[in-house]
């Protein structure tokens, strides 16, 4: 066979596949519905199945924390603008609840079967629930997660309770108690690290949190924990006990205490699947157990959990909005693309907070630094940019207001470029790198929402060949 | 008309402030927050916005037809 029909017969193939194969999206979100219209962007016509548990069609979760519960927009307005017809067969309202990777079949929580000659798993996280079943399910104790938490919380807040208990002051937690404040009501925010923010921002900008928390009114409360939540004769929630005894009066909670991610569906399917996330390639392929890539199945989104170059390769989960978006790109691209097409997923990781009137923005992995520099602008008016180092070169960068620089630090972190970095602008503090302050990570605090875990492909133990 | 703000693009420019003051807003100096479901009748302003933003962060869905959604 001459080289040109070899050419040939291989892009007949590709073309039949991208017409023909079977493609079935586990997850009906950001990630789920971006990666469904890029696999139409892509050329691909065949049929495509998109399975979510939730019964809504694709919304945005991050305004469920902000505008949502302050009032201003409905819990069921967030859906999700649609850049493309993406003419899928939707399966909303039903869990997938097992894979069978030999006969490639997804099972549904009704017992169907949905076979698939590509899947993409973008299943994403829950809400931690309080850890106490009988105390989570009293009345006003709430987590936030999907438009329906949303739309219960706000009820609760309009609904002027006496006083609301935040338990973990990450970013969920620090924005609710932030809109609890605007709201005018008083909020207790109880968190078992030294500083609100401490796991994704070290100890120092923990700090300066906490002062913004202070001076908006928050009863803030560091290095404890809550023991247990009491109820009334009714069953509503009225009151915590914490740590050190003391007594918390309250008629709304909100454990914000971090994610699950939603791999239990994957048990038995002998994919890289666990705690935290589903192990895959650069380019989004899943490993199985034994770190083997396979090659018809993608992970993308919040359990993602790829290496990344500029992190020495360790395996990141990045709980991001824009991780969702760009990763649905490549995802799509490479489930329909051969080897030597292939693009890589390595984005810059990046967020953003809103709280207090501050907005916070990042970019890089803060927690990969263990030391930290204010480069601009002044703390006391908390307008500041500041970059995160680790072995003289910068990793990370944060801005409280300062974010129209950030594009500077992050070309800097993507050359490595060496820390502390030249000075960006005309405002520069005096000021000397200092320790960012992490947490020892033995020690219990609310979870960052960007991790780096290691470099084993699997988290569970391969299975060793026998000696023969 | 749903409407989506990439927050890590949105630099705090506040053109859309200006030009659809009642579906973007200011949150202090820079925190952008917005209304993702407008009413119709902010559309032209919305677009507007999306056109004016220095860094293109705004998204208005263009499709005229929706999808027939959950069918099962």
């Amino acid at each position: 066979m001459s080289a040109t029909s070899t050419k040939e017969k291989v892009a007949d193939l590709v073309a039949t596949f991208k017409s023909t194969g079977r493609f079935v999206i586990v997850g009906a979100s950001l990630a789920g519905l971006r990666a469904a219209e890029a696999l139409r962007k892509e050329g691909f016509t065949g049929p495509l199945t998109i399975i979510g548990d939730e019964p809504e069609e694709p919304y945005d979760r991050p305004p469920l924390s902000k505008q949502v519960l302050k009032g201003w927009v409905p819990a069921d307005h967030t859906k999700l603008p649609r850049v493309r017809q993406v003419d899928a067969e939707w399966r909303l309202g039903i869990a997938a609840t097992g894979l069978d990777r030999v006969t490639k079949q997804v099972r549904l929580a009704n017992g169907e079967q949905v076979p698939y000659d590509r899947l993409l798993i973008a299943t994403g996280t829950r809400a931690r629930e309080w850890p106490n079943a009988k105390e989570a399910a009293l009345e006003g104790v709430y987590t936030i997660r999907t438009s329906t938490d949303a739309a219960g919380l706000q009820k609760a807040l309009a609904a002027k309770p006496g006083r609301v208990l935040v338990i973990g002051a990450g970013f969920i937690g620090s924005e609710v108690a932030s809109v609890c404040r605007e709201l005018g009501l008083p909020v207790t925010v109880v968190e078992s690290g030294s500083a609100p923010l401490v796991s994704s921002l070290g100890g120092v900008i923990g700090a300066i949190a906490a002062e913004m928390q202070r001076d908006h009114g928050v009863d803030l409360r560091t290095g404890i924990g809550v023991k247990s939540l009491e109820g009334d004769g009714k069953g509503h929630v009225r009151r915590a006990r914490l740590s050190d005894d003391s007594v918390v009066q309250c008629d709304v909670v909100l454990a914000s205490l971090g994610s699950i991610r939603n791999t239990e569906w994957l048990e038995g399917s002998g994919l890289a699947a666990g705690f935290w996330g589903v192990g895959c390639d650069a380019g989004l392929r899943a490993f199985d157990i034994n770190g083997v890539v396979t090659e018809s199945i993608f992970v993308v989104g919040d359990i993602a959990r790829f290496p990344h170059v500029l992190y020495e390769y360790q395996f990141l989960v990045l709980e991001h909005w824009d991780n969702a978006v760009l990763g649905a790109e490549v995802a799509a691209h490479n489930m329909v693309s051969l080897e030597p097409d292939r693009r890589p997923h390595l984005p810059l990781p990046a967020f953003w907070s809103g709280q207090f009137g501050v907005n916070i923005k990042s970019v890089g992995v803060c927690p990969f630094g263990n030391e930290i520099i204010f480069t601009q602008g002044s703390v006391k008016e908390r307008r500041f940019a500041a970059a995160y180092g680790h072995r003289g070169r910068i990793v990370a960068a944060v801005t409280f207001n300062h974010g129209k620089w950030l594009e500077y630090y992050a070309a800097q972190i993507e050359r490595s470029a060496p820390f502390p970095p030249p000075p960006a602008g005309y405002d520069r503090p005096e000021m000397k790198p200092v320790p960012a302050e992490f947490p020892d990570p033995r020690v219990p605090t609310s979870r960052p929402d960007v991790i780096l875990t290691g470099h084993d492909p699997t988290e569970r133990g391969a299975e060793f060949q026998a000696r023969i | 008309m749903r409407v989506v703000v990439d927050l890590n693009r949105c630099l705090g420019y506040a053109q859309c402030v200006f030009l659809a003051p009642s579906v973007f807003k200011l949150n202090g100096e820079e925190a952008l927050q917005y209304d993702p479901n407008p009413d119709d009748a902010t559309r032209l302003k919305v677009l507007r916005a999306a056109a004016a933003c220095p860094v293109q962060a705004i998204l208005v869905e263009h499709l005229s037809g929706k999808e027939g959604e959950a069918t099962s």
